[in-house]
């Protein structure tokens, strides 16, 4: 039996050690996982952990990430609760089994500490990799520090575990500004927080002998389709227990997520749509510009990627005047997801806003507030003019003559 | 093929893939497929046709269809010997308590690996087109062939 370790009330947590405790609180039956950088110490903590007694499940090395994901398809298939961790190419190389977990209704845990794609090869944080997974079917949820990524991966397992989901679940953090940037966390009790996750509700256990099954059928023309489909579906539904378990880890702990989070927009003429660490970045800068230059600048975020938060998308953002929409992933010729996203939630309920596509930080560039200010400035511009000024879409902090494009 | 084997049960019961289509809502999540109808003990300790297969098994379908030859099986000639059983990679070849009974035709491929690892002279089992009678093939059974002392 696990020991326990007894926490206190505020531990001082980077973002990976935040992964590794929820991790071990929820009692994982199987990690598989290959290190890579940024996320490698989620798995080297866990296993700690693991060597020093205060986890009772197995962890397998494997040798390599396609390996880790598909050595988790079968000890999900089997009947455990599995999890793993990885970043970068190390998310690349599980993108085949990414499809098949997600098709096999598998409810495994990947905890990701996002970081940039080769090449030219980089270790630093950038959302190429969450923006390379995210149509494999799977949950995705955001994070923008080791409180909020500690707190996310506990209600992973509860989401995707519950038997009308049955999906896996990917969390996110950014690399290094979140993973390795040890902050304030304030964990739940190692019995409180496995009373919130609960107990694994085995589906269909390859392990179950009185009740044998195939998982992994091939399926053509003739139903393939229908399982398809109904996969999706499966994934749209979910948002009911996305927000029933954020409510209840609310009641659980104060701590409110949504599956669009609002900051500063009560009253906000011009709004920023990020992802991960910038939106803190975001919130303080438009903070400081409301007291120095009076712009009423907010900020919204998807906390839930996948299912995409459409209708709640365009509620937070169509009374502004004028939206940036900030994508740290080099869009490889179109616009950037959040763009193309946010536009055509707002498009759907017949809101047009003038609305721009910032690309930012790729590779670990840092995103300053001064380069924030400069942003919020334009945006402000546009929503004085009414229109784009310029092009659609320009690179923030990148050296050289000003690329603008569309 | 003989009678009883296949008796009481669903062997090949319908083409494959020619089970009932549902809809996206009634698929099974995950594309599951359940081996039996409700559950069981011990199921490597029963013989198949005891067993309560369900629709979705590949034991309920046939692929006789795929077929171009067949094994023809010569009981005359047979000694038992379990070597087709030992190396069909379709568990095509029928045999009970270690004699050999027949061949499972809505399984078998005809790919011929039982005919080919056949130790006897003649061999016990030969491959004709899968369109030619098997009583009708037992009357072009090969000859014994002699060993040339070379």
């Amino acid at each position: 039996m696990a020991e326990k370790i007894d926490l206190k009330d505020i531990e001082v947590w980077d973002g990976n050690m935040a992964y590794a405790n929820a991790l071990r609180q929820a009692q994982v039956d199987v990690i598989a996982a290959y290190p890579i950088t940024p996320s490698t110490p989620t798995v080297q903590n866990y296993a700690k952990f693991l060597a020093d007694g205060y986890v009772d499940g197995d962890f397998i090395m494997v040798e390599s990430e396609h390996a880790a994901m598909s050595a988790c398809v079968g000890a999900a298939a089997s009947g455990g609760r599995v999890a793993t961790a990885t970043s970068s190419q190390g998310l690349a190389l599980m993108i085949e089994v990414l499809y098949q977990a997600s098709g096999m209704r598998l409810p495994i845990v990947l905890t990701e500490v996002n970081r940039a794609l080769a090449a030219p090869l980089n270790v630093n944080g950038d959302h190429s990799d969450m923006y390379l997974g995210r149509d494999a079917g799977w949950i995705n949820l955001c994070t923008y520090n080791p409180q909020e990524a500690y707190d996310m991966v506990l209600m992973a397992f509860k989401v995707g575990e519950d038997l009308g989901v049955r999906l896996p679940v990917i969390v996110h953090q950014d690399g290094f500004i979140c993973s390795h940037t040890a902050q304030n966390v304030a964990p739940l009790s190692d019995a409180a927080a496995y009373a919130f996750v609960g107990d694994y509700k085995e589906v269909d256990s390859m392990l179950d002998f009185s009740q044998p099954v195939t998982h992994g059928a091939q399926t053509e023309e003739d139903w393939h389709f229908e399982h398809k489909a109904k996969q999706h579906k499966a994934l749209l539904d979910s948002v009911d227990v996305i927000e029933r378990v954020f409510a209840e880890f609310k009641t659980l702990t104060g701590r409110e997520y949504n599956r669009v989070e609002s900051y500063l927009m009560e009253d906000a003429e011009v709004a920023i749509v990020a992802l991960g660490t910038t939106v803190e970045t975001a919130i303080a800068t438009a903070t400081r510009m409301r007291e120095a230059d009076g712009i009423k600048a907010g900020v919204v975020s998807p906390r839930c990627l996948r299912p995409f938060p459409m209708k709640e998308m365009a509620a937070a953002l169509k009374g502004v005047k004028a939206i940036t929409c900030m994508d740290r992933s080099s869009p490889n010729g179109a616009l950037g997801m959040l763009y193309n996203e946010i536009t055509a939630a707002l498009f759907a309920e017949g809101v047009i806003i003038p609305t721009d596509n910032i690309i930012y930080g790729l590779g670990g560039r840092d995103m300053t507030m001064n380069d924030m200010e400069e942003i919020i400035k334009d945006t402000k511009a546009n929503a004085d003019a009414g229109k784009v000024v310029g092009a659609i879409q320009s690179f923030s902090g990148l050296r050289g003559p000003k690329l603008e494009l569309y | 093929m003989s009678k009883g084997l296949a008796g009481a049960d669903n062997r090949g019961a319908v083409e494959l893939g020619g089970m009932e289509k549902v809809g996206w809502d009634e698929v099974v999540k995950g594309a599951v497929l359940n081996s039996f109808e409700g559950k069981v003990s011990n199921p490597a300790f029963s013989r198949p046709e005891e067993r309560s297969y369900n629709a979705f098994s590949s034991y309920t379908a046939t692929v006789a269809s795929w077929r171009v030859f067949k094994p023809v099986y010569n009981r005359d000639i047979c000694i038992d010997c379990q070597n087709c059983w030992v190396w069909c990679p379709d568990t095509a070849i029928i045999s009970r308590d270690k004699q050999m009974l027949g061949i499972d035709y809505d399984h078998c491929k005809g790919c011929g690996v039982c005919a080919e690892v056949c130790p006897t002279n003649p061999k016990s089992l030969v491959m004709f087109s899968t369109f030619t009678p098997v009583d009708e093939a037992l009357t072009q059974w090969p000859e014994k062939t002699k060993k040339s002392k070379d």
